[in-house]
C-alpha cells in the first residue's frame, strides 16, 4: 500500500519519468519541464550520494571558436573531430558524432543559464583550458545546481529508488516497477527517459567482458549503476552498442575504496616511474608519450597483469613531478627494502631496476617535451622521462 | 630584510602548539583535497594548498585562518559523509581555527580563555558592566547622576574625562601589546614571509570585499554566489551582513578617534551635535553594526549544521552578542543623552565598553586579525608562484 509520501507519486500520471538523476536524467528532464511537461526523476542513490558518476566530474570539452568567459583560445571542430578520431580510432558514428560536436558550443551557456558556474579560464591548475571548461566545485557542485533549478520548475525526485523493470506494450512504455520506501510501487507516464548509467558497478557483468580479472577491479565511479534498467532493457529486445570489455580504464591506487574512490585515487607517477607487475617485471613503456595523453591506457595494461596489481617505483626526484597522491607512498632507501615492504621479490625487483637504470643515458630530463631520452636495449622499452636512478 | 628576520631571535616553543587531532585531521583532509583540487575556485584555501605537496602543523595554522568557513567546499565535495573519506573542509579548518585562538593567545597562561570562551566573554562584559555602573553609583551625588545636562562637556559633569580616557587608555595599551604578541606567534608559527606593500593591499581589498566569502573568488563583488545555504541554494546574506557589522566597527572606532582629535587638538568636549562627525560617524556605525550583528545571529543559527562547528558556537554567540551591546547601548545614549537617563545610560554604554574591549584579545575578534595576516601571506604565495 502506498503511504503519505509516496501516494502522490503513484497516483499521479506522469508526461515523462527519467530513470537516472545524473548529468543525462537532470539535463533530459529539465528540457522537458522547461516544455512544459510534469516530470518525476528516479535516482537509486539517496540523496547524499545522488548524480552517479555525475558528481566525480571535473570538466567538459567544448568546442568554440573565439576564447570565452570560461574557455581560452579556440577549439574549432575540426581540432575537436580530428581529436575524437584519434581517440576512438575512428570507430565513432560520425552523424551523432558530429550533432554532439556542435552542440557542444551551447553547453557552457546552457548550463551557465541554469545556475552552473564554470571556473575562470585560466585558473586551472591542468592545463587545459582550452579545450575544457572546469566546474566551480566540480560535478557535485554542478549537479546541485541543475537539481536547484528542477526543482524550481517543478520537476520532482524521489531518491533511494531503484527501478526494476519497464513494462514495454508494442514497443511503448506503459508503466515501470519502482523499489522506494521499502515498497514495489507501479508507477504510471507518457513517456520514459533512461539514463541510468553504465553496468560498471556490477562486477559479474564485467567479467562476462573480462573474465575473472574483473573481480579485482576497483570502480571509482558510483556503487549504483548496476545496470538493471540496461539488462531490462536488453531483455526486451533493445540492441546493445560497443563491446563488454569497453570503457574507461585507468589505474587508480589499490589502496582506494571498491566504489566511488573518484579522481583523487587516480595515479599520475607512471611517466616518472618504473613499473613493475607482481613478479618484478616492467610491462610497458611507462614514457611512451606525453602525460595525460597516455593516462587512460594504464587502466587496461594493470588489468592484464597477474592479480591486476602493478607497483610504481619513484625515485626521490620524481617525486615532485606529478599531482600528490591521496594515499602516502610506502618509502625505503634501497630497492630491496621497498619491494619487500611490497611483498614483491627484492632480488629480481632489482635486477629489474638495475637493468632498467643501466640502460639510461645521464643529463636532465624534460617533462614537458618528448626530449627523446630514452632507454636502450630493454624489453619494455621506455621513453621519455627516465628518472629512476637509486 | 622580512618582518620574521627581526623576531627569530626569542625563543617561544612554536611546534605543537596545536591540538595533534584537530591538526591531524586537516592534514588528511589536505592531502585528500591535493589529489583532488575540484575547489581550486572556491577561496584561497585551495590555492593555497596545491603550493603544498605536505602539511606541517605551521601550514594547518596558516590554512585554518585563510578560510571563511562559507561551507562552499562542503556541499561541492563529493567525498563527503557518507562518502568512507568523510571529507568535511570547513569542519576541519574550523576545529583547527578556534584552537589556534589559544595556541597564538598572549599573555598565554591565559590561552585557556578560549576554551570556555562564550562563558568568559559573558562574564568579561557582565563584568565590566557592573564594576562601572556599581562604582559609578557609588561615587556620584544621585542628583548629580540622574541630573539632566546638557550642552558642552555635559558626559564629564557625570564622569571626569580623565577617568572616561585614562581606563581605555590602559585596556588599549594590554589589547595592543597582546594583539601585536599573538600576530607575531601566528606569523612565526606558520613561517609566513613580508612581501612586501602589495601583498599588504590585496590582504586589505579581499577583507574590505570579503571576497572568499563569496563563493567564487573569480567573481566580483557580488557577483558571486554567496554561501550555500545547503546542497539546494546559497546567499550573501553572511558576507553583507559581516560588512555592516565589520564597518560599523570601524566607523565607530573612527568615532571616537575623532572625537578624542576635537577634544585634544581642538578643546572641544562631547556631546557633540547631531551633525558633527563624531555623531554622525557613531550614528550611522553603531546602527549598521546592530543590523549587521542582529543578522550574524540569524545566519548563524540557519547555517548548516554540517558546516557550523557547534564547540565554537559559545564563542561566535558572545562576541555576535557583545558588539550588538556596545553598539546598541551606544545608539541608546544618544537617545536618551538630553533626559535624566543620560546617567545611567552612559555608565551602562561605557561599562559594555570597557568590558568589551579588555576581553577582546581573548575573544573571537582575533579572527579578523589571524585572518588577515593569512591573507597578506597568500597573496604574497599567490604573486610569487
Ligand atoms: C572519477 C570520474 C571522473 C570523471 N571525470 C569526467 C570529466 O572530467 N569530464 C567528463 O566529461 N566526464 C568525466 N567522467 C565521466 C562522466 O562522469 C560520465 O560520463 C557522466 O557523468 C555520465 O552521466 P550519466 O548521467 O549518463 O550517468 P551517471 O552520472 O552515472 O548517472 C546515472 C544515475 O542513474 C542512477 N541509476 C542507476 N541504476 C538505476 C536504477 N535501476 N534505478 C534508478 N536509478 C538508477 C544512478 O544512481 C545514477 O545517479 C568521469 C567519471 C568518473 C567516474
Ligand atoms: C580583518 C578582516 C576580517 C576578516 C577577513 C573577517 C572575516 C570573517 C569571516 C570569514 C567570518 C565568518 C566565519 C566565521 O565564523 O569565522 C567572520 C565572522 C565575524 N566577524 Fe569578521 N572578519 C574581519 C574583521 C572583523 C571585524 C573588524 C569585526 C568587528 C569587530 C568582525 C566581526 C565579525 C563577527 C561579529 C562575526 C560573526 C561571528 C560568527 O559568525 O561566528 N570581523 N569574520
Ligand atoms: S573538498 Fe572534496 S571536492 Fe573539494 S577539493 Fe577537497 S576532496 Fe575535492
Ligand atoms: S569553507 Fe569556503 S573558505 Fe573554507 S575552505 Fe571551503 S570553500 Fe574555502
Amino acid at each position: 500500500m502506498p503511504n503519505e509520501i509516496t501516494k502522490p507519486i503513484v497516483e499521479k500520471s506522469w508526461d515523462i519519468i527519467v530513470i537516472g538523476g545524473g548529468n543525462a536524467g537532470v539535463c533530459a528532464a529539465i528540457t522537458a519541464a522547461e516544455r512544459g511537461c510534469s516530470v518525476l526523476v528516479i535516482d537509486s542513490a539517496p540523496r547524499d550520494m545522488r548524480g552517479g558518476n555525475t558528481r566525480h566530474t571535473r570538466n567538459l570539452r567544448a568546442m568554440h571558436d573565439e576564447p570565452t568567459d570560461v574557455l581560452t583560445d579556440r577549439y574549432s571542430f575540426e581540432e575537436y573531430w580530428e581529436d575524437l578520431m584519434r581517440v576512438t580510432k575512428g570507430v565513432t558514428n560520425e552523424h551523432l558524432a558530429e550533432v554532439t560536436l556542435r552542440g557542444s558550443q551551447e553547453l557552457t551557456h546552457w548550463l551557465g543559464a541554469r545556475g552552473v558556474r564554470f571556473q575562470s579560464a585560466l585558473s586551472g591548475t591542468l592545463n587545459l583550458s582550452h579545450t575544457n571548461a572546469f566546474f566551480l566545485g566540480g560535478g557535485r557542485a554542478m549537479l546541485n545546481a541543475l537539481c536547484r533549478h528542477a526543482e524550481s520548475i517543478g520537476i520532482t525526485f524521489i531518491y533511494d529508488a531503484e527501478v526494476t523493470n519497464i513494462e514495454l506494450e508494442n514497443g511503448f512504455c506503459e508503466a515501470i516497477d519502482v523499489e522506494w520506501q521499502g515498497q514495489s510501487l507501479h508507477l504510471n507516464c507518457k513517456q520514459l527517459i533512461t539514463a541510468a548509467g553504465g553496468f560498471e558497478a556490477d562486477l559479474d557483468w564485467l567479467a562476462e567482458g573480462w573474465g575473472d580479472a574483473a573481480k579485482n577491479f576497483l570502480v571509482r565511479g558510483t556503487p549504483y549503476n548496476k545496470g538493471k534498467v540496461l539488462r531490462v532493457l536488453l531483455d526486451r529486445g533493445a540492441q546493445m552498442v560497443g563491446a563488454l570489455d569497453q570503457c574507461h580504464a585507468v589505474a587508480i591506487d589499490a589502496r582506494a575504496p571498491k566504489y566511488d574512490g573518484g579522481i583523487a585515487s587516480r595515479i599520475d607517477a607512471v611517466p616518472f616511474a618504473v613499473v613493475l607487475n607482481k613478479n618484478a617485471e616492467r610491462f610497458y613503456d611507462e614514457g611512451e608519450d606525453f602525460w595525460p595523453k597516455r593516462y587512460a591506457i594504464w587502466g587496461r595494461l594493470v588489468a592484464g597483469q597477474p592479480d591486476q596489481i602493478a607497483y610504481a617505483i619513484i625515485d626521490s626526484d620524481g617525486v615532485k613531478r606529478f599531482m600528490p597522491s591521496v594515499f602516502t607512498a610506502i618509502t625505503d632507501n634501497s630497492i630491496e627494502g621497498l619491494t619487500s615492504q611490497l611483498g614483491l621479490d627484492p632480488k629480481a625487483a632489482k635486477k629489474t631496476v638495475d637493468s632498467f637504470n643501466a640502460a639510461c643515458p645521464d643529463g636532465p630530463i624534460d617533462q614537458m617535451v618528448l626530449d627523446g631520452r630514452a632507454t636502450n636495449g630493454l624489453n619494455a622499452r621506455k621513453n621519455q622521462l627516465v628518472s629512476a636512478n637509486q | 630584510m622580512s618582518l620574521t628576520d627581526n623576531i627569530e631571535a626569542d625563543g617561544f616553543d612554536l611546534k605543537a602548539l596545536l591540538d595533534p587531532e584537530a591538526a591531524g585531521e586537516v592534514i588528511r583532509v589536505m592531502q585528500i583535497c591535493n589529489a583532488c583540487r575540484y575547489c581550486e575556485g572556491f577561496c584561497a584555501v585551495f590555492p593555497a594548498m596545491t603550493r603544498r605537496r605536505q602539511f606541517d602543523e605551521g601550514d594547518v595554522g596558516y590554512l585554518a585562518n585563510l578560510c571563511h568557513n562559507c561551507g562552499a567546499c562542503y556541499h561541492a565535495c563529493q567525498y563527503a559523509p557518507p562518502h568512507e573519506f568523510g571529507v568535511n573542509v570547513p569542519q576541519a579548518l574550523a576545529a583547527a581555527r578556534n584552537d589556534s585562538y589559544s595556541a597564538y593567545a598572549w599573555p598565554a597562561p591565559l590561552a585557556g580563555l578560549f576554551r570556555c570562551n562564550g562563558l568568559f566573554v559573558t562574564l568579561g562584559v557582565s563584568a565590566g558592566l557592573a564594576i562601572t555602573v556599581g562604582l559609578m553609583l557609588a561615587m556620584i551625588a544621585p542628583q548629580l547622576f540622574w541630573g539632566i545636562h546638557l550642552g558642552e562637556g555635559a558626559f564629564y559633569r557625570i564622569m571626569p574625562h580623565t577617568m572616561m580616557a585614562a581606563v581605555p587608555l590602559a585596556i588599549s595599551t594590554f589589547v595592543v601589546v597582546s594583539f601585536i604578541m599573538g600576530w607575531r606567534r601566528y606569523w612565526r608559527h606558520t613561517g609566513a614571509k613580508w612581501g612586501g606593500f602589495p601583498d599588504l593591499v590585496d590582504a586589505v581589498k579581499a577583507s574590505a570585499t570579503l571576497r572568499h566569502l563569496g563563493g567564487d573568488t573569480s567573481s566580483g563583488i557580488l557577483s558571486g554566489p554567496g554561501c550555500p545555504t545547503g546542497d539546494d541554494g546559497s546567499s550573501n546574506a553572511r558576507r553583507i551582513y559581516h560588512q555592516l557589522t565589520m564597518y560599523g566597527f570601524l566607523l565607530c572606532f573612527a568615532a571616537t578617534s575623532v572625537g578624542t582629535i576635537y577634544h585634544y587638538g581642538f578643546g572641544r568636549e562631547a556631546p557633540y551635535g547631531y551633525f558633527e562627525l563624531p555623531v554622525v560617524l557613531g550614528t550611522v556605525g553603531g546602527i549598521i553594526l546592530c543590523i549587521g550583528t542582529a543578522g550574524l545571529f540569524v545566519e548563524k543559527r540557519r547555517l548548516h549544521p554540517a558546516v557550523r562547528h557547534d564547540e565554537g558556537l559559545g564563542m561566535d554567540y558572545a562576541f555576535i552578542v557583545s558588539l550588538f551591546f556596545v553598539s546598541f547601548t551606544g545608539l541608546l545614549l544618544l537617545a536618551v543623552r538630553e533626559t535624566s537617563f543620560m546617567g545611567v545610560t552612559l555608565a551602562i554604554h561605557l561599562g559594555v565598553v570597557y568590558g568589551f574591549f579588555l576581553i577582546l584579545p581573548f575573544s573571537k575578534f582575533v579572527h579578523g586579525l589571524y585572518r588577515f595576516a593569512a591573507l597578506i601571506a597568500s597573496a604574497g604565495e599567490a604573486r610569487r608562484s
